[in-house]
């Protein structure tokens, strides 16, 4: 809230006419434990004039929630002598693990490419600094191999009508979360958009982590493999055990 | 019954994981296999990353092999000694198996070596099996009485050095090839996340001949303890083991278990082949068919 407020200072002491985003998501703290399915974020926020009165003026929102990025490999598979291998293969040094983007209106209509291609608004945009294939034709299809892959499995996700504006004060919109979602810091990038213009920008952030006893295990599994290798090993010997002794007792 | 996997970052359903659990113990209580050929392409198939699936079905395999051997070692259906001389050479396989995991894996190849693997190994095994039992099965249901097939041990295998009793098998041969043999199942229990006793069993049937009630009861021993190592190596090396996922299989493997025990004694051995045979080819076909059409996934996405 603080960072907040001095955004805010800043924006009213520049004096300037753009207007000012106020942006809030329901949860900042995603907890995944056990019974976790996955969850819907909320982010809302309101668009200002720098005066503090409603902004009175039309303008379109583009929410951007973006997951901590990692560097990968995507494999393509190919026929080779009848039988389907991987083949080609391809680095991206920084894919999200998660990306979604929700707009008030399909992004072609409120922005030109190369504003689009700046901001990152959109799947087609992908930032991924790609470090194995330089032909550029290549390294499309493999983008949308993956954007394809992970746009299944719910991790990547475009909601071109997504983003509610209610009297062109306040916006909100819905993301779910599915459960395979990885761990750590989400970002929620909200731009306000007028005349094909980014006029405003706001970032709120999101922590997904793992607590209580998902926690444990993961830290465990890492940092004390050894024992959790011989307590794997101990539950599943006990569990036969225990099983056996019980089956014989029948 | 949803549960959250904590290594496998996902969120299952915890009753289809049990079941699936229970399918691959009555498997390993009636045929003495692991299972491990159906848990971890159907764990993939459900979702689950396949070395987080490959390192938790090993682990699963070791809590369902206790209470086979267990049961068969109640009524003298292991032969200790074969199995302990199977496990040293299985644990120093499981070593030679992580270090071609890694060099495949390394080249992208992993998931075609273990598919071609799947084909040949269970293609043919399962027809051999099925021959076999099925000449076994035929004079019974023609009503003739067919004369006992005297058992007897691979020429190879009597060629080798330095000979030990094996009192539970019946055997006086050489200690060299059932480790050779614990070496080449311990190398495909790391790389295809298998317990090996499809191999296994028949290797030790008409390669060393042993005696067929201890055959059963000495596989699963074996599986026993190389899963084992193989769970502890995928622990060290790559932090793949789910214990929640690992829990849930077990807890309907270790029941199914006791109860394919308990139908095992109720058939004829040469039907119980016969049936694994047919389970075998059908996974084989499936898999064979699988090389050749268009796969559903064209793009795979691995951590660099």
């Amino acid at each position: 809230m603080k960072r907040l407020f001095l955004l805010v200072a800043l924006l009213m002491l520049s004096a300037q006419r753009d207007p000012i985003l106020v942006p809030e998501v329901s949860q900042d703290d995603v907890q995944v434990q056990q019974g976790f399915t996955g969850t819907e974020l909320l982010l809302f926020g309101v668009i200002l004039d720098p005066t503090g009165a409603r902004a009175g003026q039309d303008y379109d929102i583009v929410v951007v929630l973006k997951g901590p990025t990692e560097p990968i490999t995507v494999r393509e598979k190919a026929r080779v002598g009848g039988i389907w291998v991987n083949a080609d293969s391809t680095a991206f040094q920084s894919a999200p693990s998660f990306f979604a983007v929700a707009s008030s209106r399909p992004i072609e209509e409120i922005v030109d490419e190369r504003t689009a291609a700046i901001y990152e608004l959109g799947l087609n945009y992908l930032q991924l600094s790609p470090t194995g294939a330089i032909d550029p034709e290549e390294q499309a299809r493999f983008t949308a191999g993956l954007v394809d892959l992970r746009s299944r499995e719910g991790l990547y996700k475009e909601d071109p009508r997504g983003v509610q504006i209610s009297e062109q004060v306040l916006y909100q919109v819905r993301i779910s979360l599915p459960s395979n979602v990885q761990t750590g810091t989400y970002t929620a990038e909200t731009f306000a958009i007028t005349r094909g213009r980014v006029i405003a920008s706001a970032i709120a952030e999101v922590e997904v982590r793992k607590v209580g006893f998902e926690r444990f295990v993961e830290v465990f599994s890492e940092r004390q493999s050894l024992f959790y290798g011989f307590l794997a090993v101990f539950l599943s010997v006990g569990m036969g055990w225990v099983a056996g002794r019980l089956f014989a007792l029948i | 019954m949803d549960v959250y996997l904590p290594i496998a970052n996902l969120s299952v359903n915890g009753l289809v994981i049990v079941g699936l659990g229970a399918l691959t113990g009555v498997l390993s209580g009636l045929f003495g296999v692991g299972g491990g050929f159906l848990t971890t392409p159907l764990l993939i198939f459900y979702g689950v990353p396949p070395t987080v699936a490959a390192a938790s079905a090993a682990t699963q395999i070791t809590g369902a092999s206790v209470s086979g051997v267990l049961a068969h070692g109640r009524r003298g259906g292991v032969d200790y000694r074969m199995g302990t001389v199977m496990v040293a050479g299985g644990v120093l396989g499981a070593g030679i198996g992580a270090l071609l995991f890694r060099f495949f894996q390394s080249i992208g190849q992993i998931d075609t070596v273990i598919n071609v693997l799947y084909v040949f190994l269970l293609g043919s095994v399962g027809s051999l099996m099925a021959r076999e039992a099925w000449q076994a099965v035929r004079p019974r249901e023609g009503g003739a009485a067919k004369p006992a097939m005297k058992r007897r041990h691979h020429r190879l295998i009597a060629a080798l050095p330095l000979r030990w009793r094996f009192y539970g098998s019946g055997l006086y041969i050489s200690p060299i090839a059932p480790l050779l043999l614990g070496v080449a199942v311990g190398t495909l229990t790391m790389l295809m996340g298998v317990g090996g006793g499809f191999i296994l069993v028949p290797a030790m049937l008409y390669i060393l001949g042993m005696s067929a009630n201890v055959v059963v009861g000495t596989s699963l021993y074996n599986i026993l303890f190389v899963t084992m190592a193989t769970t502890m190596m995928h622990a060290l090396t790559t932090h793949a083991v789910d214990i929640v996922l690992v829990a849930l299989l077990l807890f309907g493997s270790v029941t199914g278990a006791q109860l394919g025990t308990q139908v095992a004694q109720k058939f004829k051995p040469e039907y119980l082949r016969l049936a694994l045979a047919a389970i075998v080819l059908l996974v084989t076909a499936r898999m064979f068919f699988g090389l050749f059409v268009r796969p559903e996934e064209i793009y795979t996405v691995v951590p660099l």
